[in-house]
């Protein structure tokens, strides 16, 4: 059977300051510096803080019809509010990350569907930063899908990250990296 | 190849306005178009440009028009509820034959509405929208990348009809981030600006103007404009189809519903459905013999819209009773799905 | 001929067109279109000079003052000179504006271009009433001044006290120099020269800051009074309303 064509959808939520547009635009980034095609959409409401945030990318080798994801194949869920909002419309055969660091209980879904949890502030606090959440799930994502690598996304984030930020590069790129040995940890 | 940039539509557009040499930009902030003039105030003046941030969206079109008269490249954007308070200084600008660029991201409407994406001022876009008969040119891209390459088509045109070019897209094209490549467009051979206004250094009086009191002038003027207008019509139209020529069902759309249609088009072709699509680049000038040819071969026009049915209009006098012209919108912020899209091909080929 | 003999004493200025105007007698525009074009002459700056001609009688303005111009939607004249003048700075822009023009409709884009500061010269022509469209109340129009649309006399409860727009401008920090002045009789009208003068001459100095005059101007057609009523109708009624002299700079 020929492999279908790459055609990956995927919605990061979670609550504002947790760094989800900059974990979109960053899997967006690391796709287009990797010859995909790539759609990063935010979501934009009247509240500019404090509400929830979340950003759909959809990563394909060619042309995108929609930027907009209803059914994604892949969620990640950084806070319960997302998860409960997201949860159900992850498509069957999809992936849920969820961060156990702040959601204590695995939500019912389809079967096939490969839920893995990840305390993802503790893992970041361990490392001194815990803004690098965002960074210890992607990373997880990256090597679960094997679609791109944390290290291409350590090369790409330079350019995603605001310049003023980036003393933070360091440890940002080891949040990734440690996301990334997470994966390999549950593959079983 | 130049390197692709990851960027928001409107930044895209913003971006390509510095590109295609825009001299000044003003406007007034309304969602979902912030990022442009948020571009435009910190990259202006890095090119010693003018950026002005107008009291009113009025302030801005007659700004847009005192800077054109001097044959400037200017440019304002908006979204809906602000190009509706725009419309008088479009209709001025038609009358006194002004080259400029506006550009509409819309949102939801009627009134406040809301800020998600419609297409529901194509009628005001293609209709001219002020008072009197005139036309806009209107240029409608689907992609980030079609943002920086119509944006600079758009001053182009502008200045060979000296006329108002205008963008429209909706808040998903705009707040999208997407791969472009920031290439200039190979410029037109454009005619010089000799009707600018600059001072009569060596030369006569100079006016410009949109009044014509003395009778017959007026009309003599409308003719004149009725005539580039129809120039426009022979010689601008854009657009873009594919598997039309064996097509039970045509579907036509335009901006970013035009993607999803494309994808629910090929997944037609691979339940064995003949389907085709067919999407106008240009919604004025519109592309009326392209539709009215693909209506000679297939069996139903299907016409999908973020809006409550208002291109539809425009397909219908192209296809002018030959096959039943359908049509199927979302509208106050709905975008239609691929799969939405899909049904409706499949219901419209069966019948 | 005995043209030879004679010395011309008094002519007609270069900037203004050798036509019939179209104004009513004893109307104040073609007084301050002179005016207007004379500081044009004097100066020396038509080969770089831009005006703005408004909606009202002196749309027309173009016909008569012989200048490159624009002619802009009522009340946008402000806005469009800020266009002008930001993409042109080596320009001199002025606007003529009547008071329907600027008082009533364009308040926002007058207010906005002082506000900004903009390096503009604004002619405002106050006659208390729109003209062009038949003698209509204006913001301007003076307490129980009788007009087509207060014909028992403009009342206060009902329609409001005359608006002293050149008294708020002069409260934005953006304006450089507002003066009011008066056609009224001669020695107004000289002052009214050096005024409009002075608003030019800040321009082209390059002073920071709008530059208006207001001019109190008459209209004996739609005040219902002789031409020399009206000129003393200002000196004795509209003065005491829109009295005269430099309100900033």
């Amino acid at each position: 059977m020929a492999k279908k064509n790459l055609y990956e959808e995927i919605i990061i939520a979670g609550f504002g300051g947790q760094g989800i547009m900059l974990a979109g635009k960053l899997l967006a980034q690391t796709a287009m510096d990797n010859g995909k095609e790539v759609t990063y959409m935010p979501s934009y409401g009247a509240e500019v803080r404090g509400g929830t945030a979340n950003c759909m990318v959809v990563i394909s080798d060619e042309s995108i019809a929609s930027p907009l994801v209803t059914e994604p194949d892949t969620l990640i869920a950084m806070n319960k509010a997302s998860l409960n909002k997201f949860a159900n419309r992850v498509k069957p055969g999809g992936l849920l990350i969820m961060n156990s660091s702040l959601i204590n209980t695995e939500p019912k879904l389809d079967d096939t569907i490969e839920i893995i949890s990840i305390p993802a502030d503790q893992i970041a606090l361990e490392l001194g930063s815990g803004r690098s959440a965002n960074m210890v799930a992607l990373g997880l994502y990256l090597q679960k899908r094997e679609l791109l690598t944390a290290e291409a996304a350590a090369k790409s984030l330079p350019d995603i990250l605001a310049k003023r930020h980036h003393k933070t590069l360091p440890v940002n790129i080891e949040a990734l990296k440690q996301g990334a040995e997470f994966a390999k940890g549950c593959t079983v | 190849m130049s390197p692709r940039t990851l960027m928001t539509g409107n930044e895209a557009l913003a971006e390509a306005a510095i590109i295609a040499g825009v001299d000044a930009y003003f406007g007034y902030p309304i969602t979902p178009q912030n990022e442009i003039p948020a571009y435009m105030s910190k990259r202006m003046p890095e090119e010693g440009r003018i950026f002005v941030q107008s009291e009113s969206e009025l302030a801005a079109i007659n700004m847009v028009f005192g800077a054109a008269a001097t044959g400037k490249r200017a440019m304002t954007s908006s979204s809906s509820p602000g190009v509706s308070l725009m419309q008088e200084g479009l209709s001025y600008l038609a009358g006194a034959e002004l080259p400029n660029v506006v550009v509409n991201i819309m949102r939801g409407g009627p009134g406040l509405g809301n800020i998600a994406p419609t297409q529901s001022d194509y009628f005001q876009a293609t209709r001219g929208g002020g008072h009197g008969d005139y036309y806009t040119i209107v240029l409608a891209p689907s992609t980030a990348q079609e943002m920086v390459d119509y944006t600079q088509l758009a001053f182009d045109l502008a200045d060979e009809y000296r006329m108002t070019a205008m963008i429209i897209a909706d808040g998903v094209l705009g707040q999208m981030m997407e791969p472009v490549v920031l290439e200039k467009r190979p410029k037109r051979k454009l005619p010089a600006k000799d009707w600018a206004l600059t001072g009569m250094k060596n030369q006569k009086q100079k006016v410009i103007k949109s009044l014509y009191l003395p009778e017959g002038t007026l009309e003599e003027h409308n003719c004149k404009l009725q005539k580039k207008y129809k120039k426009i019509k022979d010689k601008e139209v854009l657009y873009e189809q594919d598997m039309v020529d064996d097509a039970d069902v045509v579907v036509v759309s335009y901006g970013i519903v035009a993607r999803s249609v494309r994808s629910a088009v090929r997944k037609a072709r691979e339940e064995g459905i003949n389907a085709g699509w067919l999407r106008p680049i240009t919604l004025w000038p519109f592309p009326s013999k392209q539709i009215s040819k693909a209506a000679e071969k297939t069996k139903t026009i299907l016409t999908i819209e973020m809006s409550c049915g208002q291109m539809v209009e425009d397909v219908k006098l192209a296809v002018n009773g030959k096959v039943p012209v359908e049509f199927f919108g979302r509208c106050g912020g709905g975008v239609p799905s691929v799969d939405e899209i899909l049904e409706k091909i499949k219901h419209y080929a069966k019948k | 001929m005995q043209r030879n003999n004679m010395q011309a004493v008094f002519e007609r200025t270069p900037i203004l067109k050798d036509c019939p105007t179209h104004y009513c007698p004893g109307c104040g525009h073609g007084i301050a279109h002179r005016l207007l074009a004379e500081t044009i002459h004097e100066f020396d700056i038509v080969d770089r000079t831009i005006g703005i001609a408004p909606i009202g009688c002196s749309v027309l303005a173009y016909d008569y003052i012989d200048n490159d111009m624009l002619e802009v939607a009522h009340g946008r004249a402000p806005a469009a000179a800020t266009g002008m003048k930001r993409t042109n700075p080596d320009k001199i822009i002025y606007s003529y504006q009547g008071d329907g023009d600027l008082a009533a409709i364009g308040t926002g884009e007058i207010v906005h271009a002082a506000h900004r500061g903009e390096q503009i010269t604004v002619i405002f022509i106050n006659n208390a009433v729109f003209g062009m469209t038949g003698g209509q109340m204006a913001p301007t129009t003076m307490l129980g001044q009788v007009t087509a649309t207060s014909p028992s006399g403009r009342d206060a409860l009902n329609q409001g006290y005359p608006l002293q727009i050149s008294e708020m401008l002069a409260t934005i920090p953006g304006v450089g120099y507002i003066e009011r002045c008066a056609l009224s009789d001669v020695a107004h009208i000289k002052k009214t020269k050096k005024a409009i003068k002075h608003a030019f001459k800040r321009q082209i100095d390059n002073e920071p800051g709008l530059s208006l005059v207001e001019i109190l101007s008459p209209c004996p057609t739609y005040w219902r009074m002789s031409p020399v009523m009206a000129m003393e109708w200002i000196n004795q009624e509209m003065v005491k309303v829109f009295p005269l002299g430099c309100l900033k700079g």
